[in-house]
């Protein structure tokens, strides 16, 4: 029961009183989940967020501007009913639009820029958070060159169907039945349509070969736009000589199919590009400067040393730096991966990329934030990247071979017809057959169909692909390393035992809803019944304490209580103790819990003959624990992020194909240099990013899941490349030797390219 | 065999205006959010006041 409240607070995510105002997060049934948050979010209305969205909004005509954001926090279509009308509601609101599959917010207002950042404002006091979707251009290019793929296809798909028409007359009569009178009306007006159709739709691959060819090399389109042109001039010709075949529906029907294949794998790469760019914007975060008493936002990499910042209870440190006013917790568990969080005082130092959890401070900036240990990892990351080698995929790889066995067999049935003696024309003609039936319609389609279908699915399991080419990698792995905290375990403490009555635990409850301290937020998520009104203090570091019934109410670490020396010390447990005027009363016991599936997982990962390692920036007796609970023997604790990517590289030295499945900071540059990395969305922004594959919720399960069906969809893959294949063989030496008339091409290509299709689909059907 | 001359554009013309609608629909943006959309006729329309 409650752990079903722990997974509820995502899909309940759109009531508000289940998430904090100011930062989002789960607060229970409060407004905001801690004091901190309460302050800053009043704070928030001094601050001068405003002029960072100002500085964004375009002109788009006479005193009207437009906005475009990223909005994080969006669940369901309520919360874009939400933001719409709630902009909508000013008058000077022209637009507002949600985009729910980019996650884009659009608005136009008229009026000043300045004014943009006002209703950007509404928004974030809704409780949603904005991003700046930065610079899009290759974005943009992408989407122009999927609606252009788009209009292609209906425009070749019209044609092509029109097309059809007019050749099944053509088929199923000759000349001396339909007259030839007739028979040339109909292949001019085939003509009439196709030739535009060509010249049309034929520019994607047209302008690939030409560009290929610039280069002086060749690709996959170059036979085909070869195909293309040349059948078509060939039956242009064929028309003015009065001939008995015209191929313009083979040419047609071929752009038809193939542009379907680029458009799936246009929309595949996209659909990848897209996700990575959105976690990439969340990077690009601002922090609040104090400059003369006044409080401004400003990116992040324009922080300098010397700069003053204020950091709300609950938000992301933003750089290196000391205290210099305050007293907090700060959650560490993004470098460390030490489910703790740390105290500190004025003077103590902050990290950038950790939690700042109970209590706003003021902060000096010590590091510029390209100085900062966050940004050392996020260099170590990249030389990892680029060290890593990079993947050729496999239909590149079958079109590099395919494409130069395509001309010479053409060339050489050219060749082989004049040495036969015919005319130029008749040879020609055959090598052009040759170009057409081979052309690689079911190669163009195996590999796409299938990454649609197996990304959809993907998606609907709550696993997000962010490479194209992740699921073909994944197949090939025979080596797993998993981090500890937040990957095999939850990552945070859950309410595990000690020693209480229901009524403390409502009482302990209604105190830990006011904190954001960890073990606070696991008591609050395990009680949900209704909750006392108190007013609480908290001591950052030591505990909670409120007043009620007259009684001085506290919970907090054994001291804080006073149960300090007390002959029940047990150091390594994680406890909360409460006291009522002085008399510990009960106390609760906290562990970081495995992920529930976690022992099913490495078991069925053990049964497939995966070797899994364990690696722990957490202290070896800790993650000693762990292994041993789950069976996983090789375990390397007490890492660093540096350690852990060289392990990487040692293992793939080994000659392995290595998954790397982390949350936490420490692991993005592991992350980076392993063949293929996953990520729970759980995880540090940053090392989502870097992530091939991100899934969500809290079971563990994906990993497997997504092994399973990635090597299920590369069997797809290769079967159609066999059926491609097999297709060929039987197809080549009847258009070699001239057997081959528009109608057998045009079913030998539509047959090839369904069989392929519908072989596919089995990837859905044999789930069901 | 006149038939045709009245056949083949009859023909043409039909698949002509399924083109251009289609081509109309991709213009005006309606396949630009797939997601939103079927959440988007549950709800009512927006208030007048």
């Amino acid at each position: 029961m409650a752990t079903d409240t722990v997974s509820n607070f995502t899909t309940d995510h759109c009531a508000p009183t289940m998430t904090c105002r100011h930062c989002g997060n789960a607060s229970g049934r409060a407004d905001f989940c801690c004091e901190g948050c309460a302050a800053a979010h009043e704070a928030a209305g001094t601050i001068n967020a405003s002029n960072i969205y100002a500085s964004l909004a375009r002109p788009t005509g006479d005193e009207t501007y437009q906005l475009e954001l990223i909005v994080e926090g969006m669940h369901c279509a309520s919360c874009v009913r939400l933001i719409e009308n709630a902009l909508a509601a000013n008058d000077d609101v022209l637009s507002a639009r949600v985009n729910m599959t980019t996650e884009r917010l659009t608005f136009s207002w008229c009026g000043t820029p300045e004014r943009g950042g006002v209703l950007a404002e509404q928004i974030i006091k809704l409780g949603y958070k904005l991003h700046d979707p930065g610079d899009n251009a290759a974005g943009d290019v992408a989407q122009n060159t999927e609606r252009q793929l788009l209009k292609s296809i209906a425009v070749a798909g019209f044609a092509a169907g029109n097309l059809m028409l007019l050749s099944v007359g053509l088929w199923s009569s000759t000349g001396e039945t339909m007259g030839f009178a007739t028979r040339d009306f109909f292949h001019w007006i085939s003509a009439l349509i196709a030739l535009p159709t060509v010249i049309y739709s034929g520019r994607p691959f047209f302008g690939s070969a030409y560009a290929a060819l610039k280069e002086r090399h060749t690709n996959m389109d170059v036979p085909i736009s070869l195909a293309v042109i040349l059948a078509s001039l060939m039956s242009v010709f064929e028309a003015f000589r009065h001939g008995e075949y015209v191929y313009f529906d083979s040419a047609v029907m071929l752009l038809f199919f193939l542009l379907i294949g680029r458009y799936l794998d246009a929309r595949a790469k996209g659909k990848a590009r897209e996700s990575a760019s959105r976690l990439l914007s969340k990077l690009a975060g601002s922090a609040s400067v104090i400059t003369n008493g006044d409080v401004n936002r400003i990116p992040i990499k324009d922080l300098k040393a010397g700069m003053r910042l204020l950091v709300a209870a609950g938000e992301n440190i933003p750089a290196d730096g000391t205290i210099l006013k305050g007293e907090t917790d700060i959650d560490l568990s993004l470098i460390s991966g030490e489910t703790m969080p740390g105290h500190a005082g004025v003077g103590g130092a902050t990290l950038a990329g950790t939690l700042n959890l109970t209590a706003p401070i003021e902060i000096a900036v010590t590091k510029a934030s390209e100085q900062s240990l966050l940004s050392e990892i996020v260099r170590m990351m990249e030389t990892a990247e680029q060290g890593a080698a990079k993947y050729i995929r496999l239909a590149d790889r079958a079109a590099s071979l395919y494409t130069p066995v395509v001309h010479i067999l053409s060339a050489a049935t050219f060749i082989g017809w004049l040495a036969w003696g015919m005319p130029w024309q008749v040879s020609l003609l055959n090598a052009v057959t040759v170009l057409i039936i081979t052309c690689p319609c079911a190669l163009g389609l195996a590999v796409p169909v299938v990454q649609v279908l197996a990304s959809g699915k993907l998606l609907k399991g709550g696993i997000l692909l962010k490479s194209g080419d992740a699921l073909e990698r994944i197949a090939g792995v025979d080596t797993i390393v998993f981090d500890k905290t937040g990957t095999l375990t939850v990552g945070r403490p859950r309410l595990e035992g000690g020693a209480y009555q229901p009524e403390d635990l409502r009482l302990a409850a209604s105190m830990a809803v006011h904190s954001r301290h960890p073990l606070s937020v696991a008591l609050a998520q395990r009680y949900d019944g209704d909750l006392i009104k108190l007013d609480v203090q908290e001591a950052p570091g030591k505990g909670l304490s409120a007043a009620y019934d007259g009684k001085n109410i506290k919970l907090g670490s054994r001291g804080w209580c006073g149960r300090e020396g007390a002959d029940d010390q047990d150091t390594a447990a994680l406890e909360l103790w409460l006291s009522v005027n002085g008399d510990s009363r009960a106390h609760f016991k906290f562990a970081d819990a495995l992920r529930p599936d976690a022992a099913e997982m490495i078991k069925a990962l053990h049964d497939k003959n995966i070797d899994i390692h364990l690696l722990s920036g957490d202290r070896k007796v800790v993650a000693n624990r762990i292994a041993e609970e789950l069976g996983i023997a090789e375990v390397v604790a007490e890492t660093s992020p540096l350690e852990k990517c060289d392990y990487i590289n040692r293992l793939k030295q080994e000659g392995r194909t290595v998954l790397m499945v982390g949350d936490g900071l420490n692991d993005a540059p592991a992350l980076a240099a392993a063949n293929v990395s996953m990520s729970p969305s759980s995880a540090v922004d940053i090392t989502q990013n870097t992530a091939d594959i991100v899934f969500q919720g809290e079971q563990l399960m994906p990993v497997l899941d997504t092994m399973l069906l990635a090597q299920k969809s590369n069997s797809l893959v290769r079967q159609n490349f066999a059926l491609a294949i097999a297709y060929n063989i039987f197809a080549i030496p009847l258009a070699v030797f001239g057997y081959v008339t528009p109608m057998i091409a045009a079913a030998a290509m539509s047959g090839s390219s369904l069989v392929v299709i519908l072989n596919a689909f089995r990837l859905r059907m044999r789930s069901r | 065999m006149d038939i045709l001359l009245y056949l083949i554009p009859i023909a043409l013309t039909l698949g002509l205006i399924g083109l251009v609608a289609f081509l109309w629909t991709l213009k005006s943006g309606q396949y630009d959010d797939l997601d939103g959309a079927p959440h988007r006729i549950l709800h009512d329309d927006e208030d007048d006041n």
